[in-house]
């Protein structure tokens, strides 16, 4: 942990968050908004990353925590007035909870059957979203009466400083102990578990981080938006890019899992002259890095590192 | 009337879910291959029929074909471009393939269902049925297509036991699932039984594709959808059992007619979905699942 603070890596990292705070001194209020964005699904695909890399649990639904803590937040501060700050609060509770409930059914199965699992989680949430529509606001997506901020540029710090903060933790935990035992667990478990180490809880402890994380990070999102909808925070779409996201940035790096998610949202934008080309575009170039470079943009860089 | 009704309506989709998760399941069985771009494969064929005889004035008998000739090739260059590089990869660590795979097929179909709303459109194409007019069943009136369909499910399915269980070629791919070292130490080189494995697969996927075109229409919107309900189907029944698929195909096939009909459309996929869960939870491995 302490060799972190005096690797380059951990210089790089410090100057690009240094170069991202002063932005909003000196670029478009478009291109912070495009970037606040960003910087929330950075959060998704590095708490994905914490599941996947680490643990070694393909999570196919990284939306159902993501829309459960959005949800949450946004139907307490519609129907029920709660303000703004309790609202997130709780979001991030309920997408703790509804990550417990799913682990538990889902960890004793292993590998697709686990995929599958927490894919027809996000079903089950989009279906009951659709039905329950006078709750929700079913197909055309729930109004949010508070805004976190009608400035551009404090939008901005909060979805960074909140990216930043979750990236130290998250990337804390991956390189303690704990997040050892996890990559062990994820890679032997059979091997972790003859070690003493109890796989479920610790794979449960992901669990349960990812979805803090997630859910939170789909409260603000949904604050910063002002709507709640279908499309933005439980599609299964959404969730794909999660996923594409954090294998593009590297998986078990963490930090590379924001930079993939950054990279996939200004991409998107870029290519937005292309109109319908664009996904295409992504997908085709997310296929062609798997592919032929599995590590992703930082895979290669922390494993020199590693060695070294 | 009405259960009738449920039993001729519930027959035809189930028998259509059961064509489309067969080819599913059996990748799986023989190459370890959870295709994910396996939805975007049938709509690419549906819409490839479409084409053909709406854009170049072919038959419906002729666009069909055009349908499944496009998902074989769909398959084959799903094998070659995406799934081979990654089986073969001396990047990527073995246990990581499969999610490897998984990915990339994700990402594929992706690409597949981007391609078709860019070059068709997003709007629902409906196949032009082979076979017209209607036919009463008890008093029940049904287009005589869902029937074709029925019975075309149930001929292709019935063949693929035949090629499977009689022919050599059908006993190697058997082999090839039960044991991919023996085939190859008995002189059969894997790749040309995975070829046949995906070629099969993509006229399985093909025909289901231009029937499902045919009874309910698609879009490049249904790409989700279709890979998620063979998804499940498939591991319903059990990964890489056939019968368990064919089993797993009549139970979602009716539990979702039978919510249409009973309940309400809105709800129609629900209680396949939370029973998906219970069998996840009661009993991992499927119902007829090996472990």
């Amino acid at each position: 942990m302490t060799s972190f603070f005096k690797s380059p890596l951990f210089g790089i990292s410090l100057i690009l968050v240094i170069i991202a705070a002063t932005l909003p001194w000196y670029v478009s209020g478009y291109i912070l908004g495009l970037l606040t964005v960003a910087y929330y699904f950075g959060v998704f695909a590095m708490s994905w990353d914490l599941l996947f890399g680490f643990a070694g649990e393909v999570n196919f639904g990284p939306t159902f925590l993501i829309g459960t803590g959005a949800y949450t937040a946004g139907i307490l501060n519609n129907h029920y007035g709660l303000p703004m700050y309790p609202c997130i609060a709780l979001g991030a509770v309920a997408a703790v909870i509804a990550g417990f409930v799913l682990a538990l059914p889902a960890l004793r199965v292993r590998g697709p059957y686990f995929g599958l699992t927490t894919l027809v989680a996000v079903l089950i949430l989009q279906s009951f979203i659709v039905v329950f529509a006078d709750l929700t606001g079913g197909e055309i997506g729930l109004t949010i009466p508070d805004v976190l901020s009608i400035d551009a540029g404090v939008n901005y710090w909060i979805a960074l400083g909140f990216m930043v903060i979750s990236a130290a933790i998250l990337f804390g935990l991956s390189q303690s102990p704990v997040g050892l035992v996890l990559q062990a667990s994820g890679q032997d478990p059979v091997q972790a578990g003859a070690l003493g180490f109890n796989i479920v809880k610790h794979k449960l402890a992901a669990f349960i981080v990812s979805a803090f994380f997630s859910g939170l990070s789909g409260a603000l999102l949904v604050f910063y938006f002002g709507t709640a909808s279908v499309g933005t925070v439980v599609d299964i779409a959404v969730g794909v890019q999660v996923i594409v996201a954090a294998v593009l940035g590297g998986r078990r790096t963490v930090l590379g899992a924001a930079l993939g998610a950054i990279f996939l949202i200004v991409a998107g934008e870029f290519l937005r002259p292309t109109g319908e080309l664009a996904t295409f575009i992504v997908s085709a170039v997310a296929l062609v890095v798997i592919l032929f470079f599995p590590g992703g943009f930082l895979g290669s860089v922390l494993s020199r590192e590693a060695r070294s | 009337m009405l259960a009738l009704q449920i039993l001729i309506d519930g027959f035809a989709i189930s028998a259509l879910y059961a064509l489309g998760a067969t080819g599913f399941t059996l990748i799986f069985g023989v190459s370890g291959v959870l295709n994910l771009s396996h939805g975007a494969i049938m709509v690419a064929a549906a819409v490839a029929a479409w084409a053909a005889a709406s854009v170049f004035q072919l038959d419906s008998y002729s666009g069909a074909l055009v349908g499944v000739a496009i998902a074989a090739l769909l398959s084959l260059l799903t094998y070659f471009t995406v799934v081979q590089p990654i089986q073969r990869s001396n990047k990527i660590p073995n246990e990581e393939k499969e999610i490897f795979v998984l990915t990339a097929t994700l990402l594929w179909g992706i690409m597949i269902q981007e391609a078709i709303a860019y070059f068709f459109t997003n709007n629902a194409k409906t196949v032009l049925p082979i076979i017209e007019g209607v036919v009463r069943i008890a008093g029940i009136r049904t287009p005589a297509n869902t029937l074709f369909t029925a019975a075309v499910c149930c001929l292709v399915i019935a063949l693929l036991w035949v090629l499977v269980n009689r022919t050599r070629t059908g006993k190697v791919v058997l082999a090839a699932s039960m044991n991919p070292r023996g085939v190859t130490i008995l002189g059969f080189e894997l790749t040309n039984v995975y070829i046949v494995v995906w070629i099969i697969y993509g006229v399985l996927a093909g025909i289901a594709g231009v029937l499902l075109g045919m009874f309910l229409g698609v879009s490049s919107y249904s790409v989700g959808p279709l890979t998620a309900s063979a998804f499940s189907i498939v591991v319903l029944g059990g990964l890489g059992s056939v019968s368990g698929s064919l089993i797993a195909a009549f139970v979602v096939g009716y539990l979702e007619t039978f919510t249409a009909y009973m309940i309400s459309p809105a709800y129609r996929s629900i209680p396949a979905l939370l029973l998906l869960v219970i069998v996840m939870y009661i009993r991992p491995q499927g119902l007829l699942g090996r472990r």
